[in-house]
Parts: structure tokens; C-alpha cells; sequence
């Protein structure tokens, strides 16, 4: 029997088909009680402008599969971060040739650190693997993204920026 | 899709293809959203007001620079940027509205006031480009100042007594941290740049300061709401401290601060705006005044 947390956890991403919601971190809880599903999912920014259409692509794939009430919920808190990215979803993306980002661990206290010069981020190319990367720009075609490019097989690659 | 014309392929769909909707359906889930006792409602109401009319306005004033920007990168940069603030003037005018319960939601609180019910600080609203009244070097160096003024700020306000005050600002304080991380690049890229570029980011600055000292007065609401409110004149030896990293690496000087152009003891924080805020006000609510409900 297909669960309704099963159903969900197959919808993908609407910006970054390659992953699901709950590869990207973002689908956080899926309860079932008397055939209502109540979902919640977390925006990754606070502009992201998918965040309604993942909410009715999750609506519309619940309703297909038989469940006529589903309600979406939005949490705020605690606030999304690129760890939540599954092993399996950063997997993808290299496939996909999107540079992972690496991990950023538990927050340090205290005031947040400046940062003059752009960081010397190892990122190695999701293409040919070399770790000779630069950064192109800091932003990228949605608000997860920076553009890179590879300094051996010379191609550009999107890179999924720490937060 | 099949199509013979592109435009009829964007409205041949049903209405989800649109990711860009109006109004958030229950934005503010995950955390308690009770008015926290003691708290005047009136004034927390006010105080998200405030808050969210800081990242809206500037959000539409970084929202002109995109295709004008000096470079592509720098169209995206600034738009993304302004897509950040606007998330999250989204959930504070969302707040506000809520908390108000007069039932006006986030589109009649930046849509349906007039020009002196805005309470930004002048620092957002003043117009510095594209165009006249500005150039690039004036948007970084209000950008900079803007973003590392509200990542001590935002930072905070994570522990404010408000939780949803407390949520925005944790998520936000990532998105400003980026941002103020870019306009200090550019600082120090333009300001130890060549003879042109430095002599514009003096001018910058020379533009910018008289809206520094704003930034770091209580207003009567924020004085009322200790706790859930962050005191502003806390934040400028963290705020000086930011630029002066910024400046000495950009070879630009910090000028002192410049007094605050009150008019009767009152600006932005009172709805006393400077001139340039009708124009912005008039653009920005045109189109949902002439065509009142519209939505994509």
C-alpha cells in the first residue's frame, strides 16, 4: 500500500526538476488521519517564488492518488539550510552537472562574519571533476544559485550556494 | 506545449503555471503566532510595518536596476536581491495585517496606503538610480549600508518575544548576510578600483550619509516594544565596525555622522518621507490602483 508520505516524497521541485521536495530538504512533514493528509514544506528563501506551485504540484499529486482532503501547510521555523539536501539529492544534482553545496554545519553564536573577498570554496566541477574552479557570479537563475566555471574543461555549471 | 505563438503558450495553461502568485495561503505556519502578552498589538502592528516597508521599498528600488545594471551578473545580483527583500516584506506586511485584524492582508498594506502611511527609514526610499539622482556606485554603497545595518538588526531580532519576529529574522539574517557580503565586494572592487571609480564611490558616500544617522534612532514604537523590538542605537558600534573593514579595504573614508533632517522630530519612522518617495509610492501601486484585484 502506497502511503501518503510516499506520494509526496515523489513530487519533485519545480525549479530543479532533477530533484524531489524531499531530496532539496524542503518537504519537512506528511501526517494522514481519517484520509486527511496535512503537509507542510519550508520555503528555501524567503522570496522563493515556487513555493505555491510546489504546493498545488503536492495538492494535485495527493488528489490523483485518491486523497480528497489535503491541506498544505508553510513553516517558517526553523529556517531552511542546503544541509537538509539528501546524499541521494546531492548525487543528483552532480549528475545533473549542478555542483552541490557543501555542508555548513551548526551555526557559530555571536555576531556574522564579513567576508571582503569571495571565499576560496573548493568546488570541484560537476562535469569532469577537476577541483580548478572559479566563481562567475554569486547569483545564479534562482535565488539558490551561483554560476561557476571550470578552469580544465572550460564549460559554465551552476553550484547551490551554502545557507 | 505545441504553439504557433509564444504569448498564447503562457496564457494557453491552467492557472498553477503561474509560480509568481499573490497572497500566501497560511504563511506563517511552524510557530506560534499569539500576540504575546504585555505586547500592545497596536504597536507590534506598527513595528512589522516598519520592518517590512524597509525591505519593501528598497526591494523596488533594486528592481529598476535590472537590466540596467553594469553588467548581466549584476542585473541578476540586484533582482535576486530584491526578490530576497520582498519574501520578506511579504511575511512581515502579513503579520502586520494579521495582527491588526482589520482584514487587510499583505497586498492592501503595500498597494492601498498613501504615500505618509509608509514607515521606511529614508535610507530605502531615496532614489539612487538608475537614472538621475544616482549611479551604481550610490546603490552599492546604500546597499551596503542598508544590509549590514539589518544584519545586526535582523540578528537580534531572532530572539525577540515575537515568534514570528524571532522566525522571520532567522531566515532572513542568511539571505542579508549575502547580500551585504556582495555590496562589500563591490566596495572595495570599485573603491580601489581606478581614478573614475573611486572618485564616484567618494561621491556615493557624500550622497548616502546624510541617511546614516536615521538608522540608529528609536522611534516611540520600538522604545514601547522592549523585547520583541530591537533597540536601533544598539546596533551602530556594530554597524561602524562593519563599514570600517569595508572602507579601509576600498581606500574610502567613514564620514562622521551627519545629523538626521527631522522635520518637526519626525521622518520616515512617522511617515515624514523625503520627496522622492511619492514618485516611488505612484509607480509601485499604479497598476493595482487602475486596475483594482488584479492578479497574474
Amino acid at each position: 500500500m502506497t502511503t501518503a508520505r510516499q506520494i509526496a516524497e515523489q513530487v519533485r521541485d519545480p525549479e530543479l526538476p532533477v530533484l524531489t521536495l524531499a531530496d532539496l530538504g524542503v518537504l519537512r512533514d506528511v501526517s494522514e488521519s481519517d484520509g486527511r493528509v496535512l503537509v507542510t514544506i519550508t520555503p528555501t528563501y524567503s522570496g522563493c517564488p515556487a513555493i505555491d506551485e510546489m504546493g498545488a504540484d503536492l495538492r494535485r499529486a495527493l488528489t490523483a492518488a485518491g486523497y480528497a482532503e489535503v491541506e498544505v501547510r508553510t513553516s517558517l521555523h526553523p529556517a531552511w539550510t542546503t544541509d537538509w539536501i539528501s546524499d541521494d539529492g546531492r548525487r543528483k544534482l552532480t549528475e545533473h552537472g549542478i555542483a552541490p553545496p557543501s555542508r555548513v554545519g551548526p551555526k557559530v553564536a555571536g555576531p556574522v562574519p564579513l567576508n571582503l573577498t569571495p571565499p576560496s570554496q573548493r568546488v570541484p566541477c560537476p562535469l569532469c571533476g577537476s577541483p580548478r574552479t572559479t566563481e562567475l557570479s554569486r547569483f545564479g537563475s534562482t535565488a539558490c544559485k551561483a554560476l561557476r566555471r571550470c578552469e580544465d574543461c572550460a564549460e559554465p555549471f551552476e553550484h547551490i550556494k551554502e545557507i | 506545449m505545441s504553439f504557433d505563438n509564444a504569448y498564447e503558450a503562457l496564457i494557453d495553461q491552467e492557472d498553477a503555471h503561474w509560480a509568481f502568485g499573490t497572497g500566501f495561503s497560511a504563511p506563517l505556519e511552524g510557530v506560534d503566532r499569539e500576540v504575546p502578552t504585555s505586547v500592545d498589538a497596536k504597536d507590534l502592528v506598527a513595528y512589522c510595518l516598519m520592518l517590512g516597508d524597509d525591505s519593501l521599498i528598497l526591494s523596488q528600488r533594486l528592481a529598476a536596476w535590472c537590466s540596467r545594471a553594469p553588467e548581466l551578473e549584476e542585473d541578476i545580483a540586484l533582482a535576486n536581491i530584491a526578490l530576497d527583500l520582498l519574501g520578506q516584506a511579504r511575511l512581515l506586511l502579513t503579520r502586520a495585517g494579521e495582527v491588526e485584524g482589520e482584514g487587510r492582508d499583505e497586498d492592501a498594506l503595500a498597494y492601498l496606503r498613501d504615500e505618509r502611511e509608509f514607515r521606511n527609514v529614508h535610507l530605502a526610499e531615496i532614489d539612487c538610480g538608475p537614472g538621475p539622482g544616482g549611479d551604481f556606485a550610490t546603490t552599492i554603497v546604500r546597499l551596503l549600508v542598508f544590509s549590514s545595518w539589518k544584519v545586526a538588526q535582523f540578528s537580534r531580532l531572532r530572539g525577540s518575544a515575537d515568534p514570528v519576529l524571532a522566525a522571520v529574522a532567522a531566515k532572513g539574517l542568511k539571505e542579508l548576510a549575502y547580500h551585504r557580503d556582495h555590496a562589500a565586494q563591490w566596495a572595495v572592487r570599485l573603491g580601489d578600483g581606478t581614478e573614475e571609480s573611486h572618485r564616484r564611490m567618494v561621491a556615493a558616500v557624500d550622497r548616502v550619509w546624510p541617511f546614516v544617522d536615521e538608522l540608529f534612532h528609536a522611534n516611540a514604537v520600538e522604545s514601547r516594544l522592549a523585547g520583541v523590538a530591537v533597540d536601533p542605537s544598539e546596533l551602530r558600534s556594530e554597524v561602524d565596525g562593519v563599514l570600517d573593514a569595508v572602507f579601509e579595504a576600498a581606500g574610502l573614508t567613514r564620514p562622521g555622522p551627519i545629523p538626521t533632517a527631522f522635520v518637526a522630530g519626525q521622518a520616515g519612522r512617522d511617515g515624514v518621507h523625503t520627496e522622492a518617495m511619492g514618485f516611488l509610492v505612484a509607480e509601485m501601486q499604479h497598476l493595482h490602483r487602475s486596475l483594482p484585484g488584479a492578479v497574474w
